[in-house]
């Protein structure tokens, strides 16, 4: 995902004179560099200053320019947040975080790279919107969205070569929930790399004779509210699936809107709450909660636990 | 450097005096709110907006005016009465300070209150914003076809200025910024630092110390300058120097007094955050009142 990323970046800044970029000394991460090569004076090298990087973006936001402030999502949703809730969600700089090697992505890395709660952080935050691009297409359909949008943004990015799943029809837009299958027993809700490991469920379901419907979830705030509901009345079971701490995240969200409009059974796939360790990353995805099986059986659960009854399941 | 004269600097102290016994009210109607820093930094605030500063209380998001990025948001009652009597907004609405539905946050909030540009209140923000503020303003004066033409370009960039209290450079952000400001060479950027040598639970050298804190400033590349920072004359000379420097980032270290201007409250950490009683609020109003008039004389 790393050179779509760099080449989105590169022609937005051709499209757009106001855009700019912020590292904090991760370029050859993010492949930022490219857009350092192409535009020399639009790129900023803050150093290893995560809490500067923020606080420089939101300088260039509040004067009119569209800052794209890099460094790994742990730093963001950790080191940098007050920064980000003071200035970008409270004071309403529309400051554009682009986030590395978030989840278990860096897994060689460790845990302390690891970053597995960002998306409960930002989603707490008033005014913040939360992206998870599934694929490189997803990420360069994304960007020149994030940079007109009008607040702040807090998009993830994945450090390795993730599945290609979209062709040039992909138009995803923020906020917009994307049915990539269709199904009448469950739906699986999924985001980033889970989309590709849902789809891979839901095919392995459909040959037990258990039809999964998939939903793409790529805004985990705002949330498409109605997409989760018309899921859990067509369905009447869900599942989420994320590369994420089953605490606060996309399963946290899709649940608060079943409390409140459709309460049907639901089953959350993701990493317990824990630290995770260093490892390969398709082992470290299946030993912490998100292999193909994981979400098989989770939606085997959902299904068994469906009552049946439409006045039961209060939909 | 421009010949600042005697009457000028005499309405400016007035105009500072006045904005403290203006403070004074807010903080005691409210029976909340900071004093201290915001007494010592009143001929800061008032030298600023009331001289130095381009800018226009008409239309207060005017492109091409200088930012003042108030850093140390605690002590923002007295932000509130320089902007009210600058005219970003009337001056009765400073009674309704710290009141619920009040555009006059407990903390400085850009999106309520006219002039304000950033928000402010936890420490540490206003050099590394202001490093992106300063860097856009010049981007900006260097795209326009004229500047690019005329060699006197950079005297199209607007300003931006910040206004720190001493106890807030504790936090590391603010020395991240400074390095950032150094690195990019920010003539266009001023810090104004109100070294009151007081912070919440007592003196800045018990806290944390930072002397020695020129040297230190220097050290990491800015243009430095030390002054008393309740003389008007020295402010606004300190000013127009720092806008002579524009290979680097400029800091002003005025030294000043927290509390200043009430006897029993100076030097005293207690005045940080605490409102007076009626006893205490009658005493400082006569001592207010007896300093404004040595300049009335």
């Amino acid at each position: 995902m790393r050179k779509a990323h760099g080449e989105a970046l590169v022609s937005l800044g051709r499209e757009n004179p106001k855009v700019v970029v912020l590292s904090a000394d991760v370029s050859n991460s993010d492949h930022s560099y490219m857009f350092a090569e192409a535009f020399p004076e639009r790129f900023f090298n803050v150093g290893i200053a995560e809490q500067a990087l923020v606080d420089i973006s939101v300088g260039f936001a509040i004067s009119g320019m569209v800052p794209f402030a890099h460094t790994f999502a742990a730093f963001f949703a950790t080191r940098a947040l007050e920064m980000v809730r003071t200035h970008a969600c409270y004071g309403g700089a529309r400051i554009k975080m682009m986030a590395a090697y978030a989840g278990i992505s860096d897994s060689f890395d460790g845990p302390t790279h690891h970053c597995i709660i960002d998306l409960a952080v930002m989603r707490s935050l008033p005014n913040m919107t939360v992206l998870v691009p599934s694929d490189p297409r997803s990420l360069m359909r994304f960007l020149p969205q994030i940079a007109s949008w009008d607040g702040p943004v807090y998009c993830r990015l994945n450090r390795n070569e993730v599945p290609v799943l979209f062709d040039d029809s992909y138009h995803p837009e923020i906020g917009r929930a994307i049915p990539l299958r269709d199904g009448a027993d469950v739906t699986l809700i999924a985001c980033g790399i889970t989309v590709s490991r849902a789809l891979q469920a839901a095919e392995r379901l459909a040959a037990q004779g258990i039809q999964a419907g998939v939903l793409e979830m790529h805004t985990i705030k705002p949330l498409d509210v109605d997409a989760v509901v018309g899921a859990a009345e067509t369905t009447g079971a869900l599942v989420t699936v994320e590369e994420h701490s089953v605490v606060g995240g996309l399963g946290a969200a899709v649940a608060e809107v079943l409390c409140d409009r459709a309460l049907v059974p639901l089953r959350r796939v993701g990493i317990q709450d824990r630290f995770t360790n260093t490892g390969p990353y398709d082992t470290l995805l299946d030993r912490y909660g998100l292999a193909v099986e994981d979400i098989t059986a989770a939606a085997e659960s959902a299904v068994r636990t469906k009552t049946g009854s439409s006045t039961e399941r209060r939909v | 450097m421009h010949y600042h004269g005697e009457s000028l600097i005499r309405d400016l102290s007035m105009k500072a005096q006045t904005f403290r016994i203006d403070v004074l009210n807010m903080v005691y109607r409210a029976q909340t709110g900071h004093l201290g820093g915001a007494f010592s930094v009143a001929e800061i605030l008032t030298g600023l907006y009331f001289h130095h500063l381009k800018l226009d209380p008409e239309r207060p998001e005017m492109p091409e005016r200088d930012r003042l990025l108030f850093s140390k948001g605690h002590a923002c009652a007295m932000l509130y009465a320089v902007l009210a009597y600058r005219g970003f907004f009337a001056s009765e609405e400073l009674a309704s300070f710290r009141q619920f539905e009040s555009r006059l946050q407990g903390h400085p909030d850009p999106n309520k209150t006219p002039g304000i540009e950033i928000a402010a209140g936890p420490l540490g923000h206003g050099i590394a914003i202001g490093v992106g503020v300063a860097l856009s303003l010049r981007m900006r004066a260097a795209a326009k076809p004229s500047a690019r033409d005329a060699p006197s370009a950079r005297a199209t960039v607007a300003k931006v200025y910040t206004v720190l209290g001493d106890g807030e450079i504790n936090a590391g952000v603010i020395w991240e910024g400074i390095m950032s400001a150094a690195k990019f060479k920010l003539g266009n950027l001023t810090a104004i630092l109100d070294y009151n040598g007081i912070q919440q639970t007592g003196s800045t050298a018990e806290a944390m110390p930072t002397e020695p804190i020129a040297e230190k400033w220097e050290a990491f590349g800015w243009h430095v300058q030390e002054i008393h920072g309740h003389n008007v004359g020295e402010v606004l000379d300190a000013l127009d120097r720092a806008d002579e420097v524009h290979a680097r980032p400029s800091v002003i270290i005025a030294r000043t007094t927290k509390g200043k201007g009430v006897s029993f409250m100076e030097y005293d950490h207690r005045w940080h955050g605490q409102p007076p009683s009626t006893e205490e609020y009658e005493a400082a109003l006569v001592e207010l009142r007896e300093g404004l008039k040595q300049w009335q004389e």
